[in-house]
């Protein structure tokens, strides 16, 4: 099976992984950039299908980060991943974005039984899920996504840029605190829950904050 | 690229319709647009982040119906467009990424397009300007027929107010005047909640406009003083220009004067005189602007267009000013994807280069840019 995954919650980033090719990989970029999505996304992907040798008939699945992330920029990768499935008219499922950070979290030597995911909202806010880990098992998502400050986080360790960001009050692995969710992880992600017959979600976004729109009040009259 | 008759798709998501439409050459096969304005009422005016939402899930389904609509496939698309800017940056982005995924996945040329040159490019499709103007009577010989190279375009919408000179749709477009502060569209909005009369204000004011009193109230013509005017020979800064900030100001004053003494607000009369004020500093100006620059044929364009004092007033001015007016039908005058593919089309057929995948939307991109270089 061939997925092309996509995400661009923080970073823009984009991966071929198969179950047929060593460690599930067959190419991938990602950019540092966490603004420029909307430029660098589609020619990611195009030099990714040319790199590989691929074109969108080899797709099996499309898969994308579903967030949370900051709105403009996580819709460049839904925008683009729905447009893609369309056209190609294949399947296209959702993950979500802080499983990226899980799985890597989960494949690294010292990884907690129990651990924070945190990326960053701005406005001085974390995005962050709680997942435990089993052994042989996927990271098991037991809390989240949310959107808080990093005070109000559960003294766990922590790991992604938005722990990084906050190591003053968050137990911040080093090792992680530039983390960001990448397409990479979530397409293998993506593959190992296919393969042990687990469903994903739909392209839907998780905003989890409403618009910014406020309902104006009634006019103030002069008397 | 030079394709005699090019089949080209649109994409429109700048600001709160996201349209897909579809020509071949200079006829139109297809308007698709899916609005999310009634997600706007309740706020009294276009919300980005809401329209930005709305972009996201409404593209593909009208993509979708926008093929079954004009009986074509993506296979036989030559070309596809999509606007770039100018726009609503978040709302820009969706179409823009949108585009890009399709030109990667059926390997055809892209083209990022000017939005305001857009609102001009969809008077060149076939018989598609003067035939809705039922106040454009001024409509010369050539009606319905190919608009001449030189021309300029009054645009008027809830985001822009511009007044454009065109020597050539593909090459040469010039920004004469445009507003310095709100869109005329946007006063509109913003005075009909003064009124307490809804969104979207616009046509809630024609309406009630047509029982008011004009002349009950003077309401000011922004940048109408002679040192913003200046003179033919020397023009001051804002000749052409339109402010209409201080016209709102004016509006919420006169409604707070009533107040005070106690009395009936005359809504209808400051409806009528503040929809006069509005109208007159506009077609004045454009008139002006075009009478010094020798245009003799306007366009009329953005949803604003709809507005039966306005296109009223333009037939008018322009009658007496020896202009020919041309109004598209309002379908094609609010935002759509078909005024992109029109435009785009125009781009493929002058022999003009596709932009690439690698370019940024420009939520303030000049006129001047009509497409953006690879
Ligand atoms: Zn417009």
């Amino acid at each position: 099976m061939l997925i092309l995954a996509i995400d661009t919650s923080a970073v823009a980033s984009a991966a071929l992984v198969s179950d047929d090719a060593l460690e599930g990989v067959v190419a991938s970029f990602s950019t540092e950039d966490t603004r420029s999505h909307a430029e660098v996304l589609a020619p990611g992907i195009q030099d990714l299908l040319a790199e590989a040798g691929v074109t969108g008939q080899d797709i099996d699945a499309i898969v994308t980060g579903v967030g949370p992330g900051p709105f403009t920029g996580l819709r460049s990768g839904i925008a683009t991943a729905r447009t893609l499935a369309f056209v190609w008219d294949k399947p296209l499922y959702g993950l979500m974005s802080l499983d990226a950070v899980a799985l890597e979290v989960a494949e690294s030597t010292d990884a907690a039984a129990e651990f924070l995911v945190v990326t960053d909202a701005r406005r001085k806010e974390v995005y962050w899920a709680r997942y435990s880990l089993a052994d042989g098992q996927l990271p098991r998502l037991e809390d989240g996504p949310h959107v808080s400050f990093a005070a109000d986080l559960p003294d766990l360790p922590a790991y992604g840029a938005g722990a990084g960001l906050y190591s003053d009050v968050l137990r911040a692995d080093p090792d992680f605190a530039k983390e960001q969710p990448d397409a990479l992880y979530l397409g293998q992600f993506a593959l190992a829950r296919l393969a042990a017959g687990g469903k994903l979600l739909d392209s839907t976004p998780l905003y989890l904050r409403e618009s910014d729109a406020q309902v104006p009040g009634p006019r103030k009259r002069a008397l | 690229m030079n394709t005699p008759q090019p089949l080209v798709l649109g994409i429109e998501s700048s600001c709160d319709e996201t349209g897909v439409g579809i020509v071949r050459g200079t006829t139109l096969l297809t308007n698709t647009v899916s609005s999310s304005m009634d997600e706007h009422v309740r706020f009294g005016g276009v919300i980005p982040e809401i329209a930005s939402r709305a972009h996201l899930d409404a593209f593909v389904p009208t993509l979708r119906q926008a093929l079954s609509d004009a009986g074509v496939t993506l296979e036989d698309v030559d070309a596809i467009a999509v606007t770039s800017g100018p726009g609503l940056a978040g709302a820009l982005m969706v179409g823009v990424c949108a585009a890009k995924a399709l030109a990667v996945a059926t390997g055809k040329p892209l083209y990022a397009i000017n939005h305001l040159v857009a609102h001009v490019g969809v008077g060149l499709l076939d018989g598609k300007h003067d035939d809705g103007a039922a106040a454009a009577v001024v409509a010369g010989p050539g009606r319905g027929g190919p608009l001449p190279d030189h021309l300029g375009a009054l645009l008027v919408s809830g985001g822009h107010t511009e007044i454009l000179e065109i020597n050539s749709i593909t090459s040469d477009v010039q920004l004469l005047g445009s507003t310095i502060d709100d869109a005329a569209g946007e006063a509109y909005d913003k005075v009909a909640r003064i009124l307490g009369l809804g969104y979207p204000g616009g046509p809630a004011i024609d309406k009630l406009a047509r029982t008011g009193n004009p002349k009950a109230i003077r309401f000011p013509r922004g940048l109408t003083q002679p040192k913003y005017m200046g003179t033919a020979e020397e023009p001051g800064k804002h000749r052409y220009d339109w402010s209409f900030s201080g016209l709102k100001t004016a509006v919420a004053r006169c409604v707070e004067q009533f107040e005070a003494r106690g009395e009936d607000l005359p809504v209808a009369d400051i409806a009528a005189a503040f929809q006069e004020a509005v109208v007159d500093v506009i077609t004045s100006k454009a008139v002006l602007a075009c009478v010094e620059h020798g245009i003799k044929d306007v366009l009329l364009g953005g949803g604003v267009a709809a507005n039966s004092r306005l296109r009223e007033l333009t037939a008018k001015r322009c009658a007496s000013a020896g202009i020919t007016l041309h109004v598209p039908p309002l379908d094609l005058c609010t935002d759509n994807g078909a005024m992109v593919a029109a435009l785009g089309a125009q781009l493929v057929m002058a022999g003009i280069g596709p932009s690439g995948i690698r370019f940024a939307p420009d939520s303030s991109m000049p006129v001047t840019a009509v497409s953006l270089p690879a």
